[in-house]
């Protein structure tokens, strides 16, 4: 917890200070109160009293009434800057952390998981920070105060007061020890009523496919009552809170009158008024008190759920970024060029090397293809080249550097770079395509239409409403899987790189299309170096090298005829897909 | 339609329409009314002693002044008669609150419970339409966040809008019965302070609204960079990224502070308004007991008077704003309730029995579109297949070949013309018959939560361990069964590592366990390796044998062999055939064809 508040910049130190005397002032003026309250009451009770001394006190009440307002305001704005500062740093600095982590320990934490630590997380936090940081300051300086002011008034009063407090603090955490494991539950039910409906939503034609609908039913059905049940449970357990609290105080105040009317009786005459006067006072002080006690009890309380969300914050933070920068940016005598030099990978806490002594070359203008089959290591090889990790034994050269040496902005402007599932942001078509920086300034509509025409997407594109600028939803809902493997595509196209990466990005394409599209990316690109991933033998099949890849090692390195002659594996795969007449054309 | 994936960032705003949300909310819970009732009755009660008490505490303190008068002393025996009077009062207010609180959260978590067993009907109800152009993320917060929403605002609100109410003007009556200046004072000192208040409390809502907007928005680039990073990294579209970024964070900053420093408001101007009632009451209350006009036990009954006037207010004004939040939340999730369901079958009389279908289809002049019949998806098409025949469905992506699967189904009802199996029209047979003859294996594998077995048998009850370890044994599975820890008890979550092919061949074995006269097949193996894959060709040739199939095919060498073959460009039917029938015409599909071996 104390870890994220190192993420307050000075200037909302500054503010919490603030706020935090602003509340000393308006915790002393309100405890200030209850004195001119005595004074009025005695004054009322004492006969021939003057009006004005009423007025006056009254005035003086009123004047700590509204200062008390103030600063309370103050210290509000104080510390809803403080929290609202706090989380946006905080925000910031995680989103750069997670920008700059490697895919593995992207994967370590899961994407869902990171985006509720930037999210919900931090929500939960500057909620703490606005609200229990507030109380956590105001109640024990309001007790320790209205203690101080009342400790010397009488034992009796005190003692029923600290047995009150006791009374209801410990029911109050017994009901607490009671309903939050349950809360755990209730969020685990929640989550299985949330997983049964998504897995009925994404079934649907399954499942009418079935007749399955009443099995579905009564499926939800049980988890739902489940939840039901557990949440009346809480719900009951916690309403028995409210009238206790309710029962306490109204209690406390008929036994200081009751232990007062004692008192007074037994004191002689002079005193009587004085115990009077304590006596309205020591019940408003004790109130107080009680609801600090309170206060500070329900901030313990949400204090748990605020530290888990710190601590899942902070583990994010203090993950070691393992791929560092490097900084060469200067002109290669290579250009378009890859080579892999005895490259092995795994990853840093796993036993088994995905890759394993991989080495070959890509010259300029050259069509190098991967295939194998799934786990066979052919997009962890290729990830390699654009740092997404760095090998673990061996060396990677794009253009003749070795890629460790690179600025990563500097080798990621040679590369374009299609990955196995088409990413879409929220915007427009030429946004999409225009995504990114290639270091050679803004793209021009031309360059952009072209890269479009190129990927095979001009058609549907100028079919769309508002064709170029036409809306894409996040995650390319509005568009089909094939249309945004062609948008992926004349992304690349539009950064006009040395070297195109595609990973497998071509499945989504019907044959023809694809065909098409790799003979125009040919006639347009010729200077630059392609390496693909593909899991169809028809769309490497012309490619200068084919690259065969199981479990992790090289099997077979050649031409579709070569290959087809002396490497097996390759020939099983060729043969599952296409008949022997048809490898032969 | 499709307004970005800001699935769960739904804004708790402002219902449409509020009087309506709410009207309704209450004519749902009339099945609870009789509890409601009782409840409401319980908070009356409740508020009337919590008036009464402080009246009493007077009482109390009349009873100890007079001890402060010189030879006085406090009669003892009527104090702890008072005493025993406040204690009762307050015992039973406390009790009648539990009751109402016991109540009410019967009433609302068991409201709550019924609204999700309805979604969950209601799902199974709807039109596929309905899916084709809703986000499932959407209908998924409308089961959990709204539906906890309305309980917990009806919960929250309902029962405390009206026993503060009840106690405000209780407490108003009590005052003007006690002593009328008294009371003009004390509620004229109070209303001052609530103008004020309820400035705030509007504009603070406001920017509520807009802090949950703003989060939305954040979360969503948040999501869009996380889940895309590798693309923004190769890309260097960090920096463009983070620009956006900074200025939504700045955003977030703004109705963040603004939210919080405005709803903070509230707490110290009840305290003012108290407090300033308090001086207004005991200057007054002081004038008139130095005229002796009243006893000072009024005064003290009076500042309680107003401690008990003022907070009820800021609970109304509470209670209000989250009775809001759960009009626009009910208004979302009775909306899902209320869309239009499926064509109602009760008159279609079913007496189909599968054992007796022999698997001939007949498509005459069927014609169909997605929207009410204004653009034609399907014009005007016919075609026979007799039983055991195998049609295979081509064209490249999204020719709309699932268009047909949905046809076939009965999942959508087609505009004009029929399709007939055996002779008989789908249109004198209930969708649950149509599904009955059919079994399908669709490309995205759909595997639940639960154990193997419950997967493969689904919602076919009554059949043998032996009889499942057979139907592996033709697929394929009995091997990676066998591999499991539990074997067919293990049990299949999210995030296991079972391979597509796998998953395949578990869905081919549940299409086997429900053996049906026809067969739909999405044969897409893309993400299969090549040993699986030739597997799952096998157990899908298994599933063929002596079903009248339709292959949706994605590889042409496998539906060479095929008897018809339907090829299928921009949603229409544009050739049909055999492949050799195909190849002759030298039209689109031969086109198709031979673009794979093309450069």
């Amino acid at each position: 917890m104390f870890k994220i508040f190192k993420n307050f910049h000075w200037k909302d130190l500054v503010f919490l200070f603030s706020g935090i005397i602003l509340v000393a002032v308006q915790v002393g003026l309100e405890l200030k109160m209850p004195d001119y309250m005595s004074e009025i009451t005695k004054l009322v009770q004492t006969e021939g009293s003057e009006m004005s001394d009423i007025l006056l006190n009254g005035g003086w009440m009123l004047a700590c009434a509204l200062g008390s307002f103030i600063a309370t305001v103050g210290a509000g704005f104080c510390f809803a800057t403080a929290s609202a500062r706090l989380s946006m740093n905080t925000r910031k600095k995680l989103f750069d952390k997670v920008e700059s982590l490697d895919m593995h320990e992207i994967k370590k934490f899961s994407t869902s998981s990171l985006i509720t630590r930037s999210t919900n997380d931090i929500t939960q936090i500057q909620m703490f920070v606005a609200m229990g940081a507030q109380m956590l300051i105001r109640a024990p300086m309001t007790a320790i105060w209205a203690i101080i002011k009342i400790s010397n008034k009488s034992w009796q009063w005190s003692t029923a007061t600290g047995i009150t407090v006791v009374v209801l603090l410990s029911i109050m955490f017994t009901v607490m020890a009671i309903v939050i494991p349950r809360f755990k539950r209730v969020q685990k039910l929640t989550d299985r009523v949330n997983g049964i409906t998504r897995e009925n939503l994404t079934g649907i034609r399954v499942i009418r496919a079935f007749n399955a609908e009443k099995y579905q039913e009564k499926k939800f059905s049980k988890t739902n009552n489940e939840l039901t049940n557990t949440q009346l449970f809480t719900s009951r357990t916690l309403s028995v809170v409210s009238p206790i609290m309710y029962l306490a105080m109204n209690g406390l105040t008929v036994i200081i009158y009751t232990i007062g009317a004692y008192l007074i009786s037994e004191a002689t005459a002079f005193d009587k008024l004085t115990i009077f006067s304590d006596m309205v006072v020591f019940s408003t002080y004790a109130m107080h008190v009680i609801m600090s006690f309170l206060f500070v009890a329900f901030v313990l309380m949400i204090l748990p759920r605020a530290q888990v969300s710190a601590s899942r914050i902070n583990e994010v933070m203090k993950t070691k970024i393992s791929i560092k920068d490097g900084n060469f940016d200067d002109e290669t005598a290579e250009r378009g060029t890859v080579e892999f030099r005895n490259v092995s990978f795994k990853y840093p806490d796993a036993e088994d090397y995905l890759l394993k002594d991989i080495s070959f070359r890509a010259n300029t203008g050259e069509t190098v293809a991967f295939i194998g089959s799934t786990g066979s290591g052919k997009t962890t090889l290729i990830n390699l080249v654009p740092r997404f990790y760095d090998a673990t034994e061996g060396e990677v050269f794009v253009d003749g550097v070795n890629v460790r040496d690179y600025k990563l902005k500097e080798l990621h402007n040679r590369i374009g770079y299609v990955p196995q599932k088409a990413v879409m942001f929220n915007g427009t078509v030429t946004s999409n395509v225009a995504y990114g920086d290639n270091g050679c300034g803004k793209k021009s509509e031309e360059t952009i239409k072209k890269a479009i025409k190129v990927a095979q997407a001009k058609n549907f594109v100028e079919k769309m409403d508002k064709d170029y600028k036409a809306h894409i939803a996040q995650g390319g809902t509005n568009v089909s899987g094939g249309q945004k493997q062609r948008l992926a595509i004349a992304r690349a196209i539009a950064r006009d790189p040395e070297i195109y990466i595609f990973d497998d990005s071509f499945s989504a394409l019907d044959y023809k299309t694809d065909a098409t599209l790799r003979h125009e990316l040919k006639k347009h690109t010729g200077g630059a170096t392609n390496l693909i991933v593909a899991q169809r033998i028809g769309t490497i099949m012309h490619a200068d090298k084919i690259i065969v890849l199981d479990e992790g090692k090289c099997v077979g390195m050649g031409t579709h005829k070569e290959l087809l002659k002396n490497c097996k594996v390759y020939k099983q795969i060729a043969l599952s897909q296409l008949t022997k007449e048809e490898l032969d054309v | 339609m499709f307004n970005g994936g800001n699935k769960a960032g739904k804004v708790p705003g402002k219902s449409k329409d509020f009087s309506g949300a709410i009207k309704r909310l209450f004519r749902e819970l009339r099945n609870n009314r009789i509890l409601v009732l009782i409840g409401i009755v319980l908070a009356v009660g409740g508020s009337v002693l919590t008036i009464i008490a402080p009246d009493r505490l007077s009482d109390l303190i009349d009873q100890i002044t007079i001890g402060l008068i010189p030879g006085m002393s406090i009669n003892f025996d009527e104090v702890w008669g008072i005493i025993a009077l406040i204690a009762t009062l307050i015992a039973s207010s406390a009790l009648l609150e539990l009751g109402e609180g016991l109540l009410m959260t019967q009433v609302s978590n068991t409201f709550a419970r019924d609204l999700r067993e309805r979604i969950s009907k209601k799902i199974n109800r709807l039109p596929l339409k309905y899916f084709d152009h809703n986000q499932t993320g959407d209908v998924l917060s409308r089961v959990t966040n709204d539906v906890d929403t309305v309980a917990q605002g009806l919960s929250n609100s309902l029962s405390t809008l009206i026993s503060e109410a009840a106690l405000m003007i209780g407490v108003v009556i009590m005052m003007f019965i006690t002593n009328w200046t008294m009371a003009l004072v004390a509620v004229a000192a109070s209303l001052i302070g609530f103008v004020g208040m309820g400035a705030i409390l509007g504009k603070s809502q406001k920017y509520f609204a807009m802090r949950q907007q703003e989060l939305g928005k954040i979360n969503a680039h948040i999501e869009e960079t996380y889940s895309n990073l590798n693309v923004v990294k190769v890309y260097n579209g960090k920096a463009e990224s983070d620009r956006k970024f900074d200025m939504l964070n700045k955003r977030v900053y703004t109705a963040n502070q603004r939210s919080q420093f405005l709803s903070g408001l509230m707490h110290p101007m009840m305290a003012f308004i108290g407090n300033f009632g308090y001086v207004a009451v005991c200057v007054t209350g002081a004038t008139l007991v130095t005229n002796d006009v009243i006893t000072f036990g009024v005064i003290v009954a009076f500042i309680s008077y107003v401690r008990l006037f003022t907070s009820p207010l800021s609970r109304i004004a509470q209670s209000m704003s989250s009775l809001q939040t759960a009009a626009a939340a009910g208004e979302r999730v009775f909306e899902f309730i209320d869309e239009d369901e499926l064509l109602d079958q009760s008159k279609i009389k079913s007496n189909i029995n599968k054992d007796n279908i022999r698997g001939d289809i007949e498509f005459d002049h069927v014609k169909f579109g997605y929207d009410d019949s204004k653009k034609l998806t399907i014009k005007d098409f016919s075609v026979k297949a007799k039983a055991g025949q195998k049609i295979a469905i081509v064209g490249p992506t999204g020719a709309g070949k699932t268009t047909m699967v949905n046809l076939l189904m009965k999942f959508y009802e087609i505009n004009s013309g029929d399709i007939r199996i055996d002779g008989i029209s789908t249109h004198e047979m209930t969708r649950e018959d149509v599904h009955s003859l059919f079994t399908m294996v669709l490309q995205d594998t759909w595997l639940f939560s639960g154990t193997v077995r419950d997967n493969i048998i689904y919602n076919r009850r009554s059949i043998s361990d032996d009889e499942i370890m057979k139907i592996c044994d033709t697929v394929g599975l009995t091997h990676f069964i066998k591999t499991l820890p539990k074997g067919l008890s293990t049990e299949i979550s999210e995030n296991d590592s079972i391979s597509a092919g796998q998953k395949q061949l578990l869905t081919i074995a549940r299409g086997m366990v429900e053996d049906a006269p026809f067969l739909i097949l999405d044969e897409a193996t893309s993400n299969v390796d090549t040993r699986t894959e030739e597997l799952v060709q096998k157990a899908m040739d298994k599933l063929m044998e002596g079903r009248t199939s339709f292959i949706i095919a994605h590889r042409l060498s496998t539906i060479k062999n095929a008897d018809l073959i339907l090829v299928m460009n921009e949603g229409n039917i544009v050739e049909t055939g055999s492949h050799a029938q195909l190849m002759k015409q030298n039209g689109f599909y031969a086109d198709l064809y031979n673009s794979q071996f093309a450069l």
